[in-house]
């Protein structure tokens, strides 16, 4: 029997096997469907929009929307104050990360943006080792990969779980240690780094006994999760909560197999690429589409269309998403097998996808006019899409032919911002617009600004995106075309490069907008609006309760 | 708890399929591997040199796996066979590097094998191609009035030279270049190539 034919039965058994499960798995998972969809909404709550970003008129416009439906809602007062108890026990622990993530967005926002510059102007900025271009752009990765993305996502996520699980969050001091723990050791990772310290594998620089610091702090995290899990009430498990359950289950098992001693030669290499795939695709990703699952059914008034089509997303998602980091390593001296599974599997992710993605058109559709007026669901439709383009993107990379133009080149650098900061990072601002009048109890001093950021950042990483990927396929052309020295490479860059670090510099400008607009907040600064967001007076306008949120 | 313990079970059965594939099966495979004749160990100073590349993360640019002949023109560029995984036998951490900013170093010692030359352009690279845009590595040089005995004097061309004193190569510059010194893979391998790989030898005329 040749390889081709080993391959192929293999891989026909194992998605025989993965329907067998996801059929297994179905059968007390998903009793009925429209139940479940339904569950993350209040008797009655079906046809209400909850925008706690949007303005007053804007939310008048959206409801107007919905009511055009036939659909009026009449909400349960007693949902509403489990659900006000439900958030004012996540508010603490999910603040502290979000304060974390926002500082950190802006650290890792300039040390891309010097990283940038610097291969147009290579001897801007040098004369130290931390100032070298090297070791800027892995500060810059490590930031935005273990500051910026997992905070946002982690602190959105743990104040969904109580509203989630229908109960208030148990255990939130744990996950505020293991915040500080987890931030703790990345900074002196960063510090690490930036003197020498450094491990030599991508993704994985920051020193072992550091890095072991964060493996400690995501546990602690997932604590609260374990508790509240033991206290629900509600009935069943919607599917952010398995998004956010498998998420905070695999990361620190990721990362401490990784930290493992044990690694050598092209081992390590399969194992760095094993990790570095992973830590995407099973933590943010899963983590996004969590905070997608729960947000976008609620800012429209709408539960999501087809939920038996989440499921098969999600496990499809575990099955191929583990499998597909070999894809890194076409060209070097891995095992072919290893490859063909990888390139197979990263084919395979179109699967999940596409669950997705016909699951969010459906759920949107009809409704597209609400982006008009809402700006967290912008961010986070927006999101939604340069997620399945991002993948799709990855499928094709993974081809052998296409592969072997992009590898090496800018052209990954741009795939791997389409995946990090279009899908997750838009994601995650969409979430905090939507989170933080809640945890505060207010509404952002200057809606203006959201759309302005909004503005900002979607023009300034299109420029990024199509500037980076032009410049790096024309790289990858000229470095096959053997008639060309290899210096008509790096010079085919310069003008993609320069057109990637203004993009970068708008979207450096449009955080600076964010994280200035989230301190006004924190802080309570600027225009007090605080009439329309409090979740008493979205429903129940005649309601008298006291604010005592806060 | 039913459906948390179906969750639990299910997510760590996808994620021990991935690591049995990607990092327990090459575990055992290469656990077996032998260094090649050809390949030395690396001396201290060439470690300490390995370790400076590593501090400077060279490998956000620099890749160190030639790719096939049947793949691309890696070979033909002067960059050397195709790699076999007993080729990175003593590297620990392996350096295969994801970048091709700047070339491949895998056998840069065959390429470009004078010390002079590989000091003055870590010095200033813009000093040797106009148009790289590698960074300079003044950091691991000293710049000197007059140079002591047992000093290495970088000769730089003289537009780039300091207009006083001279520069003098620091520890970690040396070791540098007596790691890149060291990357010399084209030696044959014994291991039946896989496809498309053609054994050891570099064209003459390197670009």
């Amino acid at each position: 029997m040749n390889t081709m034919a080993i391959l192929l039965s293999a891989f026909v058994i194992a998605v025989i096997g993965l329907m067998f499960f996801i059929w297994t798995q179905r059968r007390e998972l998903i009793s009925t469907n429209r139940e479940a969809a339904e569950s993350i909404f209040g008797a009655g709550e079906i046809g209400a929009i909850e925008d706690p970003a949007s303005t007053r008129t804007s939310r008048a416009a959206m409801q107007e929307e919905r009511q055009s439906d036939g659909i009026v809602s009449k909400v349960d007062p007693k949902e509403i104050e489990e659900r006000i108890d439900a958030d004012r026990s996540s508010a603490s622990v999910a603040l502290l990360m979000m304060s974390f993530a926002a500082a950190w967005l802006l650290a890792g926002s300039f040390f891309g943006l010097i990283s940038s510059i610097k291969l147009n102007a290579p001897d801007w900025l040098s004369g130290a080792l931390w100032l070298t271009f090297g070791v800027t752009r892995t500060l810059h990765l490590n930031i935005v990969a273990y500051g910026w993305a997992p905070m946002a996502c982690l602190g959105c996520t743990i104040w969904m779980l109580p509203r989630l699980l229908k109960t208030t969050l148990i255990g939130s001091g744990y996950a505020m240690l293991g915040a500080c723990v987890w931030n703790l050791s990345l900074l002196l990772g960063l510090i690490g780094i930036a003197n020498g310290y450094n491990t030599g594998l991508e993704w994985l620089e920051i020193p072992t006994p550091i890095a072991l610091g964060i493996v400690v702090g995501g546990a602690l995290i997932a604590m609260p999760l374990v508790f509240t899990l033991a206290n629900r009430k509600a009935t069943h498990l919607y599917v952010s909560v398995w998004y956010i359950s498998a998420a905070l289950f695999w990361f620190p098992v990721l990362l401490l197999a990784a930290k493992l001693p044990i690694h050598f030669g092209i081992e390590q290499a399969t194992m760095n690429w094993w990790f570095g795939h992973n830590v995407l695709g099973l933590f943010y990703t899963p983590l996004s589409l969590a905070c997608i699952y729960y947000l976008l059914p609620k800012i429209i008034g709408r539960p999501v269309e087809n939920y038996n089509l989440s499921l098969v997303g999600f496990w499809t998602l575990a099955f191929f998403y583990g499998q597909v980091g070999g894809h890194h390593l076409i060209g070097s001296p891995v095992p072919g097998w290893l490859i063909n599974l990888s390139i197979v599997q990263s084919v395979m992710m179109i699967v999940p996808v596409a669950a997705f993605t016909i699951n969010q058109h459906l759920t949107m559709r009809g409704h597209f006019r609400l982006l008009v007026h809402s700006p967290t669901l912008r961010f986070i439709v927006f999101g939604g899409m340069m997620y399945t383009l991002s993948s799709v993107h990855g499928s094709m990379e993974a081809l052998r032919s296409i592969n072997t133009i992009t590898h090496f080149t800018h052209f990954t650098v741009a795939h791997a911002h389409l995946g990090l900061y279009g899908f997750v990072t838009m994601v995650m601002f969409g979430a905090f617009y939507f989170i933080m009048p809640r945890i505060r109890g207010y509404e952002w001093p200057f809606p203006k600004l959201i759309a302005l950021h909004f503005w900002l950042v979607v023009l300034g990483f299109a420029l990024y995106f199509i500037a980076l990927s032009w410049a790096g396929f024309l790289q990858g052309m000229m470095m096959l075309d053997a008639s060309r020295p290899f210096i008509d490479s790096v010079v085919v860059t310069q003008v993609g490069l320069i057109g990637r670090s203004i993009g970068g510099a708008v979207m450096t400008l449009g955080h600076i907008v964010f994280v200035g607009h989230f301190l006004l907040m924190l802080l309570h600064r600027g225009p007090q609006r605080d009439q329309a967001a409090l979740l008493w007076r979205d429903y129940m306008p005649t309601h008298a309760v006291v604010t005592t949120s806060n | 708890m039913n459906n948390e313990i179906k969750l639990l079970f299910g997510s760590s059965f996808m994620l021990s399929i991935a690591v049995s594939a990607l990092v327990v099966l090459p575990f055992t495979e290469f656990s077996k591997i032998e260094a090649p004749k050809g390949l030395r160990q690396y001396t201290q100073q060439e470690l300490r040199g390995r370790q400076v590349y590593i501090e400077n993360e060279c490998m956000a640019c620099h890749s160190q796996q030639p790719r096939s002949r049947s793949q691309a023109p890696d070979f033909e560029r002067g960059w050397g066979r195709a790699p076999v995984a007993a080729d990175y036998y003593y590297d620990k951490p392996v350096l295969l590097g994801t970048m091709r900013t700047g070339p491949d170093l895998f056998n840069i010692a065959a390429r470009q094998p004078s010390q002079d030359w590989q000091l003055g352009h870590l010095y200033q690279p813009r000093a040797y191609a106009a148009e790289s845009i590698m960074p300079n590595f003044q950091h691991l040089f000293v710049l000197k009035e007059h140079a002591e005995t047992h000093d290495k004097i970088v000769n730089l061309p003289p537009a780039y030279a300091p207009r006083q004193g001279v520069v003098v190569a620091g520890q970690q510059a040396l070791d540098l270049v007596a790691y890149l010194m060291a990357l010399d893979h084209t030696y044959p391998v014994d291991d039946a190539p896989t496809i498309g790989q053609i054994p050891a030898s570099l064209p003459s005329a390197s670009k």
